[in-house]
């Protein structure tokens, strides 16, 4: 499903990838781990095709809308509930019954009872559960994750342990600081320098 | 090349005439460089190749030197026919104020951009507004001049003699061979600067 | 096609719904644009003609417009909610098309209150100001968020939105003056039409490039 052939990644005179080869395939869930400022982020946010290769070939074989992309930012707006957030990005995503979606998935991470509080009001640990169901509402082929414990409660990181589990085949690339946690489902991993 | 540019001073026709030919081809040359700019700038949105956003950037640079040169060159005729150094009735004048405003913002948008795909597209994109405002502008211009600031001075009928025609088009062929030898000079210049940071790189 | 005019509206109200719970822009925005016109009262001297006060309402406008376009993509920025939003499988263009339609409705709620104000402080208008100004939010919204966009990419992005913007707004200064006061504004409110269909289309079509690597 990703195919990286000595993909660089440069930021004016940074470097931050180099000649980095990767192969996920079908199915697959990668590990990334590594030092702050060694390109975690940056991988994910080439695959997910926020970033542009500035030099090798970054070969993604799944359409837009099958990925699900979780950032250092929740990416959800503080003036709208939780559920007019999932509403929204339900509609983009072209989901049927989004609102019945929507609510469910803020049932599977515990948020049903603030559904329509406002975002801004949330805790850390709710804005990550928030931006988690963001994640997985469209039933994503592949998931690309950055820190997705980041923030969690114990509840939390179990809600998420669910969820991965219930989504067997998936392809993933997760970064983490905190391997042992999915030690279990993991098939490769990478370490960047 | 300059053999060309000198040519038109024989044509003895009062020095204020001079001007025009000197004047009027390197406003049309100023033209051509903003509008390969946005060649090369449609080129890099269509293909990506990096290769272009140093073309256009180095084309809206010349376009920008001969624009300014327009405007220095029509405000000494400007002084020479009516004796201002300004004049809001000169059509092509307060064109060029407009087009040099839009480019030198151009050039803030690439100084204060970071070096990168972003910075190519985003340049792409405004080098091909500017290309569209040279037509509205001279448009909103022309239809300003019957209301607010009346045009005191309509050029002179459009049938010249073949002399002064072949004159002006001597001029007009100069002034571009000039504007395309110091595109591809800057050009290469700035490529083998870039290549050099490049093995510079390489290296370390 | 409905798909995308579905993305669209879902991207407008998403935008009006912020600015109706944060109340950040528009009231800024009317209170500029009231707080302009005073300081154009003071800076004409007395016996200025009906025409010199036009013009300078079209400055008002065209700075109020900035202003507001300023907050254009502030809830993204502060958020980096655009990667959201790039993100999701619909046309890039669709943002560009549901902010520029929040937009032209902020500068109109703006002008609801503008407009009054003005008649009130220095003279009526006529209806081919009105059209004009009408006009002219189009393509000041229209070319404005594409600038947006832009500036936003890079560190001096309150000073180079105006930098970019107001040689882009000459034209439509020229268009509204136009209109407003000559004997036939009909060709200037052309003119202003040809301007914004123009532009928009250009800004429809660029934006994607400008959102995305």
């Amino acid at each position: 499903m990703i195919c990286a052939r000595k993909l660089s990644k440069r930021f004016g005179d940074k470097r931050v990838l180099e000649r980095l080869d990767l192969e996920v395939p079908r199915g697959g869930f990668v590990l990334v781990t590594g030092p702050n400022g060694s390109g975690k982020t940056t991988l994910l946010r080439l695959c997910a095709g926020l970033f542009a290769p500035t030099g090798g070939e970054l070969e993604v074989d799944v359409p837009r809308g099958a990925i699900g992309f979780l950032a250092h930012e929740p990416l959800v707006y503080r003036e709208l509930t939780a559920l007019e957030n999932l509403d929204l990005y339900g509609r983009l995503y072209r989901l049927p019954e989004r609102r019945e979606r929507a609510g469910a998935m803020l049932e599977r991470f515990g948020l049903w009872r603030v559904r329509n509080e406002r975002a801004g009001t949330f805790s850390r640990g709710m804005l990550q559960r928030l931006a988690l169901c963001r994640t997985f509402l469209h039933d994503p082929d592949l998931l690309l994750l950055d820190e997705p414990f980041d923030g969690l409660d114990v509840e939390g990181a179990d809600l998420l342990q669910m969820e991965l589990a219930e989504r067997t085949g998936v392809t993933a690339l997760v970064a983490t600081h905190d391997p042992e946690a999915l030690a279990g489902r993991v098939s490769a991993r990478l370490a960047l320098a | 090349m300059l053999a060309f540019y000198w040519a038109p001073e024989d044509a003895d026709q009062g020095f204020s005439q001079k001007i025009f030919y000197i004047h009027v081809p390197i406003a049309l040359t100023a033209y051509a460089g903003f509008g390969w700019g946005a060649w090369k700038a449609l080129r890099l949105l269509w293909t990506g190749e990096r290769r272009y956003d140093l073309e256009s950037y180095t084309a809206v640079h010349i376009g920008v030197i001969f624009g300014l040169l327009t405007l220095v060159t029509g405000s000494i005729w400007a002084k020479i026919s009516w004796g201002h150094w300004w004049t809001w009735g000169e059509r092509q004048l307060v064109l060029f104020l407009i087009l040099f405003l839009f480019y030198s913002s151009y050039f803030m948008l690439r100084y204060s951009t970071e070096p990168g795909p972003r910075r190519q597209r985003n340049s792409a994109v405004y080098a091909l507004f500017g290309v569209v405002l040279i037509p509205v502008s001279f448009l909103a211009v022309r239809i300003a001049g019957t209301i607010l600031h009346p045009t005191i001075f309509t050029h002179e009928g459009a049938d010249l003699p073949w002399q002064m025609l072949v004159c002006f088009l001597v001029s007009l062929g100069g002034m571009l061979a000039l504007a395309g030898t110091l595109y591809q000079v800057e050009l290469a210049g700035k490529r083998a600067d870039g290549s050099l940071r490049e093995l510079r790189e390489l290296l370390a | 096609m409905s798909a995308y005019a579905g993305d669209v509206a879902a991207l407008a109200r998403k935008d009006l719904l912020l600015e109706l719970r944060s109340r950040d822009t528009v009231p800024a925005m009317l209170l500029f644009v009231v707080s302009a016109l005073t300081i154009f009262h003071f800076a004409l001297p007395s016996g200025s003609s009906a025409r010199a006060e036009t013009g300078l309402l079209w400055i008002a406008i065209v700075f109020t417009a900035l202003l507001g376009l300023t907050r254009a993509f502030a809830a993204e920025r502060e958020q980096s909610l655009l990667d959201g939003l790039v993100l999701a499988p619909c046309d890039r263009s669709a943002i560009w098309l549901g902010k520029t339609i929040g937009v032209t409705l902020f500068l109109v709620l703006a002008e609801l209150v503008a407009l009054p104000a003005f008649a009130l402080f220095f003279h009526p208008l006529s209806w081919e100001l009105v059209a004009a100004v009408a006009l002219a939010d189009v393509g000041i919204a229209a070319i404005g968020t594409l600038l947006a966009a832009i500036a936003a990419a890079s560190r001096a992005r309150e000073l180079l939105l105006p930098l970019l913007f107001l040689p882009l707004a000459i034209p439509v200064v020229i268009g509204g003056v136009g209109a407003s006061i000559a004997a036939n504004p009909g060709s200037f409110l052309a003119f202003l039409g040809l301007y914004d269909g123009v532009f928009a289309i250009l800004s429809w079509a660029s934006f994607e490039y400008v959102v995305t690597e």
